[in-house]
């Protein structure tokens, strides 16, 4: 999957639940009834962070993940997006 | 959906094997009361319990799931929604961020009842039925229960409510209509969920004839497959993943790891298919409550370790069907580290011949509605024929005529 728009601001789905786990995190969308793992702690930094960031890059750089690692991190974020369990931050 | 950003991080299934810290759902039967007999009840529901939960005991628990952060809980019975607390329960679990997907036969799914359900989005509903037809569901679940289940989704619909789930137990007798099931779904614009006969509560009386036969299962696997991610399945066909492709899940057994039972009297058991006190952890009504039930029993902790013995632990296919479903075993009367009756590969099938006339274990609680009624007294039901001699008579025998 291509990663997400890294430039743009994104946030957490106003009706998905963060439960933190030894492996990462658990994330359940109470609209579309679907849960998801987090197998990554510093993902779980990142997914927190959006909402404050301007952007998910500088989400990603602020939860120390290494320039290099971006698209990865793009791609892993692709994958919430597609599930609804982040969403494009409207300025508004 | 599982999100990763390394190459090769560990697999969940070995990470929940271990358990987590709290359960990522429950199931909660609200009450054994129930309105129907379905001959298959894992709970042997009927008669409700006079030690029933307190409705400010229910709220307790929800306190604490809140606290532990338990996504939502699967509420059954008994048909809950019997409980005249019930609604009040709903409600206070998703104002307490404790979302419900609550399985009835639709008895109280009323087209008002329809409504309300409909403009809350953290409220789930599971509407069982058993047959695609009334004349294989009514077998199963009762005269009349065919009708009250439709009118109930017709009132769903109605109201607008989309993505509601039809809950569907396969059996020997309705494994040949999955897409009858489907397009009853699709109808209603509801999603169909598909789970497993099991031999718990009276399900173990009517197993050996309803589960379905090795042939349906295979069908069963097929069309699973080919469905994919449309068809929900609680998970619970994991052990037909031996087959080859793992179907979409877990594909492990969560009892007491990821999942557990609470029963309408506080109990907690490892999984809603094993109500026996092998399985019996501890009651939410203790010092501590449900947390430390689930944190500190010496049962869970048990079953949290990965199962390294056994025949199934030397067989190609443990890594993708793990040994088969834990209740299933247990009420077929198979060791536990053995098979599942009915693993593909027909070793289950080879247990249970080998296990010969042994009688499975029984359930201790069973609240069936009594199926034998009292015979009626009838004393002095004979009119009288005369006046009474009078009020102030002392004899004992004062009228009477042999």
């Amino acid at each position: 999957m291509a990663g997400i728009d890294l430039d743009r601001p994104w946030r957490l789905h106003p009706q998905v639940a963060v439960r933190p786990e030894p492996f990462g995190a658990l994330l359940y969308h109470f609209g579309t009834r679907r849960l998801s793992f987090l197998k990554d702690r510093t993902l779980l930094d990142v997914v927190n962070r959006l909402d404050t960031e301007p952007s998910a890059r500088a989400a990603c750089l602020e939860a120390g993940v290494a320039p290099a690692d971006l698209p990865r991190f793009g791609r892993a974020l692709a994958t919430l997006a597609h599930g609804d369990m982040v969403i494009e931050r409207t300025s508004s | 959906m599982t999100v990763q950003t390394q190459a090769r991080p560990g697999r969940l299934v070995d990470l929940f094997e271990r358990g987590l810290d709290a359960p990522i759902c429950l199931t909660w039967e609200l009450t054994y009361a129930c309105n129907l007999s379905c001959v298959h009840c894992l709970s042997s529901s009927g008669r409700r319990d006079p030690r029933e939960l307190t409705t400010a005991e229910c709220k307790a628990v929800i306190d604490e799931l809140e606290r532990m952060q338990v996504f939502y809980v699967n509420i059954g019975g008994g048909e809950p929604t019997v409980r005249s607390d019930f609604w009040e329960l709903v409600d206070y679990a998703t104002a307490h961020k404790v979302g419900v997907k609550f399985s009835t036969n639709g008895v109280k799914i009323t087209p008002e009842v329809a409504r309300r359900l409909a403009t809350s989005d953290y409220v789930d509903v599971q509407i069982s039925l058993d047959g695609a037809t009334e004349a294989v569901n009514d077998a199963v679940r009762g005269p009349g229960s065919f009708a009250t289940a439709t009118r109930a989704m017709e009132n769903l619909r109605d109201a607008g409510f989309t993505g509601f789930k039809i809950s569907v137990v396969v059996t020997r007798e309705n494994a040949g209509q999955l897409d009858a099931f489907k397009a009853i779904a699709d109808a209603y614009g509801a999603q169909l969920r598909l789970t497993r006969l099991r031999p718990s509560g009276r399900g173990a009386d009517v197993w050996d004839e309803l589960h379905p036969t090795a042939a349906q299962q295979r069908q069963l696997y097929d069309w699973l497959v080919a469905n994919g991610e449309q068809v929900l399945t609680g998970d619970s066909f994991f052990h037909l993943s031996a087959y080859g492709d793992s179907l979409p899940g877990l594909n492990l057994c969560g009892a007491g790891r990821v999942v557990c039972l609470i029963d309408p009297v506080g109990e907690v058991y490892a999984c809603p298919f094993a109500i026996h006190e092998n399985f019996l952890a501890g009651n939410v009504r203790s010092p501590g409550g449900f947390t430390s039930v689930w944190r500190e029993s010496e049962l869970f902790a048990d079953l949290r370790h990965p199962q390294t013995g056994g025949a199934c632990t030397k067989c190609q296919h443990f890594d993708s069907c793990r040994g088969g479903c834990m209740a299933a075993k247990f009420f077929t009367g198979l060791p536990l580290d053995g098979p599942d009756p009915e693993c593909v590969q027909g070793y289950g099938a080879d247990a249970l011949l080998a296990r010969g006339e042994v009688r499975p274990p029984k359930p201790a609680v069973d609240h069936s509605h009594r199926k034998t009624r009292a015979v009626p007294v009838s004393i002095g039901l004979s009119p009288p024929t005369h006046a009474p001699v009078s009020a102030c008579e002392e004899s004992p025998l004062a009228g009477f005529r042999p």
